[in-house]
């Protein structure tokens, strides 16, 4: 019985793992424009983000507006770290994921027992919080922020930018592996349940609390380990960059519009989105970009509030209905 | 005198909201297999008291006993693993589960959450099954809640309640703006569910099914009991007869 | 650092003249948030709004910005009853409020900063008028003209807002519908129409409070940000539904935050309100006053 289910997750992540390497190998050796490195991390970190925010927002159905205090934090974590000692990034990216599932652990605490409205407002609080003990912290540069030199080459990766993106696919391999691993669990029926209605799940004996907790420790762990490479990535890094509003709007508009009810909706709202921003700013400003962002957020929310996937379902259902 | 048999026993239990004291000193024992009828004018705490017992709500003083354990400080989810289980007064179903998801939720967090032998993952899907068919739910087990009509989805409301298989359930109005056959149908789920094991606490206004249906018979009026006893008795009681027929 | 009497009584005065401030901000955020359940968080955005358009009239045709705060409120009012009718069709008709209503609006709070950065840009507004500069003087303590006005006017418009609701018809009916919506939809009164009226409202002391607030400081789109936490954590602070609890949450807060500022310097300012509305959320949500 608990073979069945293990064994079909642990084929999905293997097939996957075995997707992601080969894509890693093809875009490694086929491409040579440096700049595709560069945009396609971008548009991972997003997959990523999306991809996490998801876990909490979509599955369970709590919405986080404070991106940063998890996402900048895994980034100010890998500065500290680059500051103290010499350590590789994946090591990096653990640490951070530890220290954002930390504070995902504990905002989630503080502000679980709340109705969602007031989570989501701790949210917003608790990034400007981190923002504000950042910028007076004079050790990571405070509101000047911190340049940080990028190697030319990583040991084994060669190119240091595609060492970085290379990162950041198996990331991303890990991040969707591990929704598509909660959605087909009993801990994602959980988290449905949890979503649907609270109160009838703690009536069915959900345990609402340790459920919820656990969302916002993994979405949190997630989103720093997306964050650590950054500033190797930008090679100078301050708050008011880092802890944007274009990274919570982002990680909120791609899930919703590609769709919260699958692990495939954030990748395809993060491909897409993400996408048409890097390819945008070249073009437009940034400002335009991401007032499109939040237009088709809006937009999204009104009319098609299951996203892309949920307008793929129903032409599929009023199809099959004719 | 408590009688020592009593599964669920409520001693001194209160709660107030801010000025409004919502139950006040309820005492209230529960026993093993009996119909309990539990009836009061609109306001006079039913609900309230339904969710004292059950956890949704943090009763401020008194003490809540079940089959010997102590419930005060336990949160809901841990109440219904105990084996207590309700149902709402306003269906609350998981709208984006299909009926049998719906009901496996129970099924996997209450059921086998408990110590013991645990339920495979088909024998899960064969007890949904099981239970949809009981309230004749189960050509419908792969839809979703909002193609119900009003009674299928009291039954729904009742197969989830009863799928974390409970020693004790509360039937919070559970017939509620039906018809008096549909009324008749949800009643005779009730008595099978009873037949089969169940203590059932019935929370209605209908009289005439409570009359029908409660073996004992509970009244409360502005928060407090002012009768316990069997029906024909209590519905004699003066005071219950003030708060029926206005005051 | 030593404390100086000097200092302390001076950083209390302008904090409460900055509660003050504090509340007309917060006012329109009690009325949707409080009374309404509507969580509109992009409630800042209005404001920015409301201060870019007193920049623009002030700069162009020299006029008082409290004069265009008050003159635009109407039509912020017809704003917000648009803006309502959108959430309304969407989201709170559908019965689905709370998650997908919560997204709209912080799309609407990004929309609105990014179009006034397109506008305007990103650097620093002012307007000009004859009392912002002066103070009154009484002994040691000092009375900047600029905040001393905007704190009046903004308690006069929250006196004049709370008789409204007590007095009038449609004032009434918002508390009725605030208390219990059941009630008055078996009572076959449209609620939704009573909460359009409300939520117009609380948009149109948006325009006011803009004007105040580029009065008190210069202003840069980006602004609105700090203020999402500040008006949360006073309207939590406050009751969420009590004038009176918002005022009192309001001088706290400013207080709190005047005392913060100068003796750790003003880069501490914003994490204040934060915090205090991560600690009362975790005590005690009721708030001061109590519901």
């Amino acid at each position: 019985m608990i073979g069945d289910a293990a064994f079909r997750a642990g084929r999905f992540w293997a097939v996957s793992f075995v997707v992601a390497v080969l894509l890693l190998l093809l875009t490694r050796a086929a491409i040579q424009n440096e700049y595709f490195f560069f945009a396609a991390y971008v548009v991972l970190q997003y997959v990523v983000l999306a991809t996490a925010w998801n876990i909490l927002g979509g599955y369970t159905g709590y919405i986080n507006f404070g991106i940063g205090a998890f996402f900048a934090v895994g980034a100010y974590c890998s500065v500290v770290l680059h500051k103290l000692a010499s350590v590789p990034v994946p090591v990096m990216m653990l640490a951070a994921g530890i220290a954002s599932g930390i504070i995902g652990l504990g905002m989630g605490y503080l502000t679980l027992r709340l109705r969602g409205v007031f989570f989501a407002i701790a949210t917003l609080a608790m990034a400007i919080v981190a923002q504000t003990l950042i910028v007076n912290w004079d050790f990571v540069g405070g509101s000047r922020g911190i340049y940080i030199i990028r190697p030319q080459h990583a040991p084994f990766f060669g190119d240091y930018v595609e060492y970085l993106y290379s990162l950041m696919l198996l990331l991303s391999w890990i991040a969707i592996a591990t929704a598509r691993t909660i959605e087909r669990s009993r801990l994602g029926l959980g988290f449905n349940a949890i979503r649907d209605d609270e109160a009838a799940a703690e009536a069915a004996g959900v345990p609402t609390l340790r459920l919820k907790l656990i969302a916002t420790t993994l979405s949190g762990a997630l989103m720093g380990m997306a964050g650590a490479p950054l500033p190797y990535y930008v090679t100078y890094l301050d708050p008011a960059s880092s802890f944007s509003l274009s990274y919570a709007v982002n990680s909120v508009a791609m899930p919703v519009i590609g769709g919260m009810t699958s692990w495939i909706g954030p990748v395809i709202g993060a491909v897409l989105l993400g996408t048409i921003q890097q390819v945008a700013t070249v073009t437009i400003s940034s400002a335009l970009n991401l007032l499109i962002v939040g237009l088709l957020l809006i937009g999204f929310v009104i009319v098609a509030p299951n996203g892309i996937i949920g307008l793929i379902q129903s032409r599929r259902r009023a199809r099959g209905a004719r | 005198m408590r009688a020592p048999a009593a599964l669920l026993s409520a001693d001194g239990v209160s709660k107030h909201f801010g000025g409004f004291v919502a139950l006040e000193g309820i005492d209230l024992d529960i026993l093993p297999g009996e119909r309990l009828g539990l009836i009061g004018p609109n306001g006079s705490g039913k609900s309230t008291l339904v969710n004292c017992l059950c956890g949704t709500l943090r009763h401020d003083s008194g003490m809540i006993t079940f089959a010997g354990r102590k419930l005060d400080g336990l949160p809901a989810h841990q109440r219904t693993r105990l084996g207590l289980a309700r149902s709402f007064q306003l269906p609350k179903p998981f709208r984006s589960l299909s009926l049998a998801d719906n009901l496996r939720v129970p099924l996997l967090y209450a059921v086998n959450a408990r110590p013991g032998a645990r339920l495979s993952r088909a024998a899960v899907a064969a007890r949904a099954a099981e239970l949809l068919a009981d309230v004749g739910l189960a050509d419908k087990r792969h839809r979703l809640p909002r193609e119900l009509t009003q009674v299928e989805m009291r039954k729904l409301e009742l197969a989830r309640a009863v799928a974390s298989a409970p020693r004790l359930l509360f039937a919070d109005e559970a017939m509620a703006g039906l018809s008096p056959s549909e009324v008749e149908e949800i009643l005779a789920v009730l008595f099978r569910l009873n037949a089969g094991g169940i203590t059932i606490v019935l929370i209605e206004h209908i009289m005439r099914a409570v009359m029908n249906f409660s073996t004992r018979l509970v009244v409360l009026v502005a928060g407090r009991k002012i009768a316990d006893g069997a029906p024909e008795e209590a519905m004699r009681n003066p005071e219950v007869e003030r708060a029926y027929l206005g005051e | 650092m030593e404390i100086s009497l000097n200092l302390l009584v001076n950083a209390v005065v302008s904090g409460l003249l900055l509660g003050g401030f504090y509340a007309a901000v917060t006012v329109g955020v009690t009325i949707s948030f409080g009374m309404l359940d509507i969580v509109n968080i992009a409630h800042p955005a209005f404001i920015m709004a409301g201060s870019f358009v007193a920049y623009a009239l002030n700069s162009a045709w020299g006029l008082d910005p409290i004069l265009v705060g008050v003159g635009a409120a109407p039509v912020f009012f017809v704003i917000g009853l648009l803006v309502y009718q959108i959430y309304f069709y969407a989201f709170e008709r559908r019965g689905e409020e709370s998650m997908q209503g919560l997204a709209f609006f912080f799309g609407l709070l990004f929309v609105g900063e990014v179009s006034l950065i397109l506008v305007f840009g990103v650097d620093y507004r002012f307007v000009e008028a004859p009392y912002i500069g002066p103070s009154l003087h009484f002994g040691f303590v000092e009375l900047p003209l600029r905040m001393l006005i905007p704190c009046a006017v903004a308690l006069i418009m929250v006196a004049v807002l709370q008789l409204y609701l007590g007095r009038s018809f449609i004032g009434r009916a918002i508390l009725a519908v605030s208390q219990d919506r059941l009630a008055l939809q078996l009572m076959a009164a449209n609620p939704a129409r009573v909460k359009c009226i409300a939520f117009g409202l609380s948009i149109a002391t948006a325009a006011v409070a803009g004007a105040l607030l580029i009065i008190i400081q210069p202003v840069e789109p980006s602004i609105g940000r700090d203020y999402i936490g500040r008006i949360f954590a006073i309207c939590v602070l406050g009751g969420m539904t009590s004038f009176p609890g918002m005022v009192a949450g309001a001088m706290l807060i400013g207080v709190a935050e005047s005392i913060t500022a100068t003796f750790y310097g003003p880069s501490w300012a914003p994490a204040v309100a934060f915090g205090f509305l991560l600690l009362t959320l975790a005590i005690r949500p009721a708030g001061l006053l109590g519901r």
